[in-house]
């Protein structure tokens, strides 16, 4: 057969993303995506309007608000979702720790990433929610790698890797019990470069913090760390004016900065070809406690 | 740049990881942060050389038990195509697991230990092979360092194998002597195998026709979700969101609804909100039929004339079982073909497939974990399928147990 009938791997990835977008609409009752304003939650509204055109996104985006965010992303945040015209539901991880007295976190770089599992399980509850549409890749992470595109929590939102359902072929199982919920993943074999090159293709607009900018940072074993209301420098820190451009949008407590000039998609996927470090290990500061430090926060409920 | 999927299997001293490993390695593929991690865990080995196989070992246990449990999905790219590894473990009991990995995979990698030859292992490879009718099958003679880069030691494996692939009727397959462990023949040309004129395994994956793979003949779509907004411009708008199975679709196409069997036409297709004049496999497309008849989620819409698919609700299948409780004949479960869910009964286990001789053996008891047996099954509705062998992505299904969910079983349907 001629070539007309082909898929380069960009289509073959969306067409894939798609129709696992579709089979959440069709299985669950009340499914929602969390929506962190990070570029993979900007893909994954960009692929859930594609899948469900002319009509609206039959979901609700559901935002797990650490208080400690760019405000940047938030701005973002608003815009895509009256855009899209989808409901946006903002929990925060702030009123969590009132109500139920927990204990912030401590030290110069305080994540609320642990506690956010709190606030995401109050809010699924709160909603009734039974399944949550996430953005994580496998190649971001060890522990990610095993997991299912659709994946089975219990009602504490644990993982438990031993007992995942085995998935074949393209069918996707997504009954569960009452009190339990389906984390599912449509960007699961997508890697990092394949995300920015279709942001590239399909003009997926971002928040401007992912271009390069000036920023007063302060160096933390190696890694450039924003000074903002949540991360304060000692007087042993030189505070420098640097420009810098973010690969991940996270906390700003977690998040780190590259060094960069790229000011374009172009300039930005040019600079990932050349980098020789992976998304996670340069950006992300919590990830570095343990070696098996994603794998114990996904057990415990974590995305 | 296409995309290929493939699947490894080995056991874990056929060096399996070790490939893998290097293939990322060797591609650069690696980054330094992940170097770094693998660097630490290494740290204890005596000759102090980093350890490939560490790269793929995903979880605390696996890592602790130095054991792989479950497929694990890796990802690499090269200047021609996008790369998915499916890694899955290779002994007996985790069957389940490499059904699992190859039932997406469009190529299969074989990994034979020069040393040992064809063993056991490489024949239920093998036959898992030819049962998922993985189109592209590649065996990698590996550890050739440690039989001297003998030609004849090779010669031999090939001449073994070839004899195993003609019973199983398996068709592409190519014979790449290696060594994982020094990077012989994997990305780079081995200069100690100077006999070997073919391609390494790089690039073999990278230039391995898959265009054939795709069925463009027999059109089968299946609605998975129907859209329709109700708003005010878009009052009337009914589409049928699915994916191209197989086949191509043009606008006007003469269409049949099945089961019910009603004739309609198509009025118009889109692919992600645009309207388009065709549309293929595999793209997520919305149709448009020009009747406004009863469509829902599961019902499928395939062109009219011949290429027609089997439609039938007393159906012979081959079941993998995968649950740790057994299969009971007279059980009823629900099966699910692709998006459509229909309650069945297993009515009869006819024979237990060896899935090391490929021998029918009679069933006694029931049927258990890791298992592959012939069964006839009913289904409450009629199920609109091609025999797996025929057109596997629309002969496959799974069956899911009702009382605890859990998908329990791979089904592939037969005549």
């Amino acid at each position: 057969m001629s070539s007309q009938y082909h898929l380069d791997y960009l289509e073959q990835l969306e067409a894939e993303s798609i129709h696992i977008f579709r089979e959440v609409a069709a299985q669950f009752e009340k499914p929602a995506l969390l929506f962190s304003g990070g570029k993979d939650s900007i893909t994954l509204v960009h692929l859930a309007k594609k899948a469900f055109a002319p009509g609206k996104i039959p979901f609700p985006l559901v935002h797990i608000d650490t208080g400690h965010n760019f405000p940047e992303a938030l701005e973002f945040r608003d815009w895509l979702a009256s855009e899209v015209g989808a409901t946006l539901i903002v929990r925060k991880v702030e009123d969590t720790i009132k109500q139920r007295s927990l204990t912030e976190p401590k030290g110069k770089f305080p994540s609320r990433n642990w506690l956010q599992t709190y606030t995401l399980l109050d809010t699924i509850e709160e909603f009734k929610f039974d399944c949550c549409i996430g953005g994580a890749r496998r190649d971001e992470e060890k522990a990610r790698a095993k997991e299912r595109i659709f994946s089975v929590r219990d009602e504490f939102g644990q993982w438990n890797p031993k007992l995942q359902r085995p998935e074949l072929w393209n069918i996707y199982n997504g009954r569960i019990h009452k009190g339990e919920n389906v984390r599912v993943f449509p960007i699961s074999n997508w890697t990092e470069l394949d995300i920015w090159n279709y942001i590239r293709k399909e003009y997926i607009g971002l928040p401007s913090i992912y271009f390069a900018h000036e920023r007063k940072v302060i160096e933390h074993e190696g890694q450039l760390v924003a000074i903002s209301e949540f991360v304060q420098p000692d007087a042993s820190d030189v505070v420098l004016t640097k420009k810098v451009r973010y690969r991940t949008v996270g906390d700003m407590t977690c998040t780190a900065a590259v060094e960069s000039n790229a000011s374009t998609l172009d300039e930005v996927i040019n600079e990932i070809i050349s980098t020789r470090i992976s998304e996670r290990g340069e950006t992300r500061i919590d990830d570095k406690v343990t070696e098996a430090a994603m794998e114990d926060r996904k057990k415990n409920g974590y995305f | 740049m296409d995309l290929l999927r493939f699947i490894t299997a080995g056991s874990v001293d056929d060096g399996k990881s070790t490939l893998i490993g290097r293939l990322l390695y060797d591609s650069k593929n690696i980054l330094i942060d992940q170097l770094e991690a693998l660097e630490k865990s290494t740290k204890n080995r005596s000759d102090g050389s980093v350890d490939l196989a560490l790269l793929t070992d995903g979880l605390r246990a696996e890592r602790e038990q130095g054991i792989t449990i479950d497929v694990a999905y890796r990802y690499f790219t090269t200047p021609k195509r996008k790369f998915i590894i499916a890694d899955a473990p290779g002994h007996v009991q985790y069957t389940r697991n490499m059904i699992t990995g190859a039932s997406n995979a469009s190529l299969i990698i074989i990994l034979i230990d020069a040393r040992q030859g064809v063993v056991e292992q490489t024949r239920r490879h093998s036959i898992i092979a030819s049962l998922l009718k993985i189109p592209h099958v590649v065996v990698a003679i590996n550890k050739m360092d440690l039989v001297e880069y003998s030609q004849d030691v090779f010669n031999n494996i090939v001449i073994e194998y070839a004899e195993v692939a003609k019973q199983l009727g398996l068709k592409d397959v190519t014979y790449i002597p290696m060594s994982a462990l020094n990077g012989d023949n994997i990305v780079d040309r081995s200069a100690n195998i100077t006999w070997y004129e073919g391609k390494p395994l790089l690039e073999f994956l990278e230039d391995v026709e898959l265009n054939q793979d795709v069925n463009l003949t027999d059109a089968r779509f299946q609605v998975q979700f129907v859209i329709r907004p109700q708003t005010e411009e878009l009052h009337d708008y009914r589409g049928y969101a699915g994916k191209v199975i197989s086949g191509v679709y043009k606008k006007g196409d003469k269409v049949t609804l099945l089961p019910v069997g009603i004739e309609t036409a198509i009025s118009k297709l889109e692919v992600g909100g645009k309207e388009v004049e065709e549309v293929f496999a595999p793209q997520a497309a919305v149709i448009q039929l020009v009747e406004d008849i009863d469509v829902s989620r599961g019902d499928s819409i395939v062109k009219t004339g011949d290429h027609q698919p089997h439609v039938n609700n007393e159906l012979e299948v081959l079941l993998c079982w995968m649950d740790d409780k057994p299969l009971i004949a007279g059980n009823k479960y629900l099966l699910q073909h692709n998006s459509r869910l229909v309650r069945v009964v297993v009515r009869n286990v006819e024979y237990k497939l060896d899935v090391n001789s490929l021998q029918q053996q009679s069933v006694e008891g029931n049927v258990k974990l890791n298992e592959v047996v012939k069964a006839t099954i009913k289904t409450a509705s009629p199920l609109v399928y091609d025999p797996y062998t025929k057109l596997s992505v629309n002969g496959s299904a799974i069956l899911v147990d009702e009382t605890s969910n859990s998908t329990v079983a791979a089904v592939l349907l037969q005549q």
